[in-house]
């Protein structure tokens, strides 16, 4: 048998798979993230729950609707997304300007109502959904055996990135987007209307997290613990890579994805924590983040 | 007589609780290059960012072509055909030159197009795609005033252009403004520097502690140095 560092390399392959699509959803959730603390300036706590209902709504499509799960990559996001837009305008419009404290404690608020009240109608097991099956069993590489589904979720991630990444670096829109984190009221004083596009900014973001929990539907259950239990790791993600950085969220979310699968092989038991540690050594040495500028 | 382009009445500013401008009165005619002067601390800024909107407590009036623009959103003051150049410069670190330069959308046709403001300014075009922070001081200036330029909004704002500039820079902003100004639009500059504004300006507001105490046309000038010395403690 093939070893490295005194390990099987099936096993070494197989956990860096797992690593690369937890890395999947560590890249498109703290993406969103970042973009939206960059013009927000809030921590927006909200992110898991949003992507638990992604997630849901995927389920609701199928089995109210009978939509699949194809259009569902489409509609989910654009259906938590115009979710978003309701709660920038209604909700985190109105604590604007004010200490980071209140966006977070608004935001973590209505993340526990969300999930409180899905955990109500649906139990805390959650719902079943199917891999679509064009997108069943595995394919032989040769080297290992590699589960279609867990493919194209890497895939569809890192195409989702790059033209989230595209939109904000390389367009008009992103130019501006970019200018009104840095400074909103001149960008305004232009002509710009910039309550509208921090509206719109948001929604983006929550579309994102809704397109990831569309990825996530098929891979374990749907349920209303998905979001809370992977958004804690986000943070630590987000701290690392630098609030706010956009190509930062993208490389770190990945990366750290991967460092959590080799873990995995070497020493199992820091799996669960060698991201926050990590995070402690990244927050010791460099506190602005690996891709953070400093201010 | 008609209406001035921009005539503000009893200006009154805050910044939190300090009370800053105090009753400013002034007005601007189509077509003028006016110059308010006044020490540092004086008020010219805030006069400015009042007009732009970007003063979040001013009460008293300011009308722009007639209608009353005080209690407006700053975009939709920029809307209405009149741009800021900040005293900071307000050029974006994250925006590459070239983005900068296109970053304010047109508000009304008959801006100058990229081909003019490159013409007009050629370092511009060179350096089109560094970072637009990585730009010289008398750069940077040159981009924040393009920039505003190509709106097609007809009253611009333009805070100490000239402030830290070498002479020739200083030179090139002034024929800059003669330019502007034969091309028809209107401009209401802050300078200290009264010897540059003496090359452009119509007409002098003194502003001293959030007011308006005297104004001075340009043919005047000479006449009233010694008064002026005065007032700027120069
Ligand atoms: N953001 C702010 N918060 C509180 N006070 C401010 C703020 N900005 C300016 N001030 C105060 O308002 C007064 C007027 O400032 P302003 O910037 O309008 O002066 P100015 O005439 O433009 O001066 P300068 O020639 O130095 O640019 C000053 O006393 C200044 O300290
Ligand atoms: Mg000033």
């Amino acid at each position: 048998m093939v070893t490295i560092f005194g390990k099987p390399l099936i096993l070494l392959y197989g956990q860096l798979t797992l690593g690369l699509i937890n890395g999947a959803f560590y890249a498109l959730l703290s993406l969103g993230l970042a973009v939206i603390f960059g013009l927000l300036n809030i921590i927006n706590f909200t992110h898991g729950a949003l992507f638990m209902l992604g997630a849901f709504t995927t389920w609701a499509l199928l089995n109210y609707a009978g939509i699949g799960y194809w259009p569902s990559l489409i509609l989910a996001p654009i259906i938590i997304g115009a979710l978003g837009l309701v709660i920038e305008r209604v909700l985190i419009k109105r604590i604007a300007g004010l200490d980071h404290l209140y966006g977070l404690l608004l935001t973590f608020g209505l993340s526990l109502i969300i999930e409180g009240l899905m955990r109500n109608r649906f139990g805390s097991s959650g719902v079943p959904y199917e891999i679509p099956s064009v997108l069943q069993g595995a394919t032989n590489l040769g080297f290992m055996v590699l589960p279609r589904y867990r493919a194209w979720v890497v895939v569809a991630a890192v195409v989702m990135c790059f033209f989230t990444w595209l939109l904000i670096e390389k367009t008009r829109l992103g130019a501006t987007l970019r200018a009104a984190t840095e400074n909103a009221p001149l960008v305004q004083a232009f002509g710009v209307n910039v309550p509208r596009l921090v509206t719109l900014t948001y929604g983006g973001g929550v579309a994102l997290a809704a397109f990831a929990g569309v990825l996530a539907a098929p891979m374990n259950s749907v349920n209303p613990n998905m979001g809370s239990n992977l958004i804690v790791v986000v943070f630590a993600v987000v701290v690392i890579g630098g609030m706010g950085s956009i190509l930062g969220s993208i490389l770190t979310g990945f990366g750290l994805g991967i460092i959590e699968g080799l873990t995995k092989v070497y020493y199992p038991e820091g799996s669960a924590t060698v991201i926050f540690v990590v995070m402690a050594l990244v927050l010791l040495l460099r506190p602005a983040g690996l891709f953070g500028r400093a201010t | 007589m008609a209406e001035p382009m921009l005539q503000v009445r009893d200006l009154h500013a805050w910044y939190g609780e300090s009370h800053i401008l105090h009753g400013i009165d002034f007005d601007v005619a189509e077509g003028e290059v006016v110059t308010l002067l006044g020490r540092n601390g004086a008020g010219k800024t805030t006069t400015l960012r009042s007009i732009m909107g970007l003063v979040s407590r001013r009460t008293g009036s300011i009308r722009y072509r007639g209608a009353e623009i005080i209690g407006e959103r700053s975009d939709l003051i920029a809307r209405r055909g009149i741009a800021l150049c900040p005293e900071e410069r307000g050029i974006f670190a994250s925006l590459s030159v070239a983005e900068n330069l296109v970053l304010p959308p047109v508000v009304a046709p008959g801006g100058l197009d990229l081909a003019t403001l490159h013409t007009l300014f050629p370092n511009l075009q060179e350096r089109s795609r560094s970072q637009g922070t990585r730009l010289s001081g008398g750069e940077q200036q040159m981009l924040a005033i393009a920039r505003i330029l190509r709106t097609g909004a007809r009253l611009l704002l333009l805070d100490e252009p000239t402030e830290g500039l070498a002479p020739v820079i200083v030179q090139q902003i002034g024929h800059t403004i003669a330019e502007i100004k034969a091309r028809g639009f209107t401009v209401l500059l802050v300078e200290q520097n009264f010897r540059f504004a003496s090359t452009v300006a119509d007409r002098y507001y003194v502003v001293e502690h959030g007011r308006v105490i005297d104004m001075i046309p340009n043919a005047q000038l000479e006449a009233n140095m010694d008064k002026l010395h005065q007032y700027l403690g120069v």
